[in-house]
């Protein structure tokens, strides 16, 4: 039976990931996902799985890429300076197309940058993520009970499409409590999947499995555009609050997703017509959300804790550039609703300043 | 005494000739090591992982499971599987390179977790595939294309030896053999076979490096590199058990 609890969002995406029948974790402690790490120390343990604390983010990728093979549901989590250890990893997961979890509460700044919550990311995540064409399905939970649901959903797309799916959060989300749903257990069998490296059968003897994609490039290049391709048609999701007549549409995940649900309110309860499109896949980019966006809209508004304000460049090309888009970049404090209705009073008036 | 025939393990048998160039030593590794799996009768359940390089030569000469994947990180990519499918027989199979430079991390920790796999080293002291630089097991005056004029200890650091690094360890194997002569190569196949039924016992980490030639990058006949192994390599990297464990 669904259970109840207060738990803290990275807790909860350990249990959640438990709960979808994960039983292996490699991984490395960093700020602020170090929680995750912790919890499963213990709790993998309980439901007989593998736990391991790795030399560095690196080894952690490619141990689960081999757990992974066996079959296995994996799950690794960093953040900033520890998930760019990853893309080693990632690109031989999209390479090989085999399936895992992988996780990064974002924290501030480049280089070691800061513990705090920032948003700066959505570029390395979304559109890096190793050498040669590597592309990751991008989920991005709003609260903690969404960590649990697209942890849950994330297993299911990565064994879909044999591809690396990223649960891309932050340090608020991930450190905060909220109450939170947990779902019933999973069982997973590793053996479900044909692909998944076993015992050889007699009559299988002279098979091989070799791990790479044993075709052409030409071939492979036709298999993954159209992978890719319905990824991008089939696994769209989104959020649309008060779109269909607003004046301004705010465009936010995460953190700043939820501060622009609070701004939608105050602005509509004083009659500015605020409107929200939450992302909720990060990659694809969810630009069906936009066609709902009225001809009388003024522009859209991007909150984004980041320096540069990423997501833009994606919002630019999802409405064609048919919109005047502007920006509100909070970097490394959290936006303020009533900034961002202020600012959508200057769009309104024609005062404000695009990007 | 009854005549001995040569038979091609059947995990090898009907595929084209393994890609290493003429007198390399990982044909003689790759075979030696799937006979050894026939032997044991673990032909349908192993999995190697291999390396990048001249240590994924391999792959394509072998039926069954195989794995390459990225440079240095054939150790834990093993280390993943083996956790989910204990039973099978899983070992990596990559060269001095990789397990002495890029992947040097995992050849510590896997040993310090004593990690119940078998790591396979083929060492030809020097980064082969890419066209012979200096790797950190090149001996002290190997003349190499990133060490024109020979190895020296200042300017390079002094060569690695595996049986110095893990000299103390709680692990359950180590030995190091060779495929310079014929009753070294029954050796380090008996080697092979003893880190293979440990980690089917559960003792844990099992290590075997197999000192091999690269007559292409040493710039030397076949022969005059068997030569070089007896008269300088081995004398540096002599043959050996150096860790017989028990039970983890």
């Amino acid at each position: 039976m669904a259970e109840r609890a207060i738990m803290k969002g990275n807790e909860a995406l350990a249990e959640a990931a438990l709960r979808a029948g994960c039983r292996f974790f490699s991984g490395y402690p960093i700020t602020p996902q170090t929680e995750v790490l912790e919890y499963l120390s213990w709790r993998m343990y309980e439901v007989r799985g593998h736990m391991i604390q790795t030399e560095d983010e690196l080894t952690g990728l490619h141990m689960l890429l081999g757990a992974s093979l066996g079959g296995n549901r994996v799950l690794s989590t960093s953040s900033g300076p520890g998930f760019a250890l990853f893309h080693e990893g990632m690109s031989y997961l999209c390479g090989c197309e085999i399936p895992a979890v992988l996780v990064d509460v974002q924290r501030l700044g480049a280089a070691c940058g800061g513990i705090g919550v920032s948003q700066g990311d959505y570029e390395e995540v979304v559109h890096g993520g190793g050498n040669g064409d590597s592309q990751c399905i991008v989920l991005t939970p709003a609260s903690v009970q969404e960590e649990v649901d697209l942890v849950q959903e994330a297993y299911d797309l990565a064994e879909k499409y044999r591809n690396p799916v990223i649960v891309m959060t932050d340090a608020i989300i991930g450190q905060m409590m909220e109450g939170v749903t947990l779902p019933d257990f999973k069982e997973h069998d590793i053996n479900k999947y044909d692909w998944v490296y076993r015992p050889l059968k007699t009559n299988e003897m002279g098979k091989i499995n070799a791990g790479w994609p044993g075709r052409s490039w030409t071939e492979q290049a036709k298999h993954l555009r159209e992978k890719f391709a319905s990824m991008q048609q089939n696994e769209q999701r989104w959020e649309n609050v008060q779109v269909s007549d607003a004046d301004v549409v705010c465009v936010a995940y995460g953190i700043s997703s939820r501060v622009c649900k609070e701004a939608v309110k105050k602005a509509r309860a004083k009659g500015v017509k605020l409107g929200l499109i939450r992302l909720v896949t990060a990659w694809p980019f969810p630009e069906k959300a936009f066609a709902e966006i009225s001809k009388e809209c003024k522009g859209i508004l991007v909150v984004e804790m980041s320096i540069k304000g990423q997501t833009v460049p994606d919002v630019k090309l999802a409405t064609k550039c048919g919109l005047s888009v502007y920006g509100y970049f909070s970097v490394d404090i959290v936006p303020d609703a009533d900034i961002v209705v202020e600012i959508a009073e200057d769009i309104i008036a024609g005062t404000a300043q695009e990007v | 005494m009854a005549a001995k025939t040569f038979n091609i393990p059947t995990l090898m048998q009907g595929l084209p000739p393994h890609t290493a160039c003429q007198g390399c030593g990982h044909g003689i590794a790759g075979r030696i090591i799937y006979e050894v799996i026939e032997e044991m009768g673990m032909s349908s359940n192993c999995v190697a992982f291999h390396d990048l390089a001249c240590g994924a030569n391999m792959l394509f000469a072998q039926k069954g499971n195989g794995f390459s994947g990225a440079h240095g990180r054939a150790i834990p990519t093993a280390t993943g599987f083996k956790r989910t499918r204990p039973d099978m027989l899983v070992f990596s199979y990559a060269g001095d390179g990789a397990t002495y430079s890029i992947g040097m991390q995992h050849t510590i920790h896997t040993a310090l977790r004593n990690e119940n796999i078998t790591a396979i080293v083929v060492n030809n002291t020097n980064f082969g595939m890419t066209g012979g630089q200096m790797s950190p097991a090149t001996l002290i005056g190997q003349k190499t294309t990133s060490s024109p004029k020979g190895r020296t200890a200042e300017l390079n650091g002094n060569p690695i030896d595996i049986t110095e690094v893990y000299s103390g360890m709680k692990i359950a194997y180590l030995a190091r053999g060779s495929v310079d002569s014929v009753a070294n190569i029954n050796k380090t196949k008996a080697y092979i076979r003893k880190a293979f039924e440990k980690q089917m016992a559960g003792c844990g980490f099992s290590f075997v490096e197999i000192m091999a030639p690269c007559p292409t990058n040493w710039g030397m006949t076949a022969l005059g590199s068997i030569k070089r192994m007896q008269d300088e390599v081995l004398k540096l990297y002599p043959v050996g058990e150096y860790i017989d464990g028990g039970a983890k």
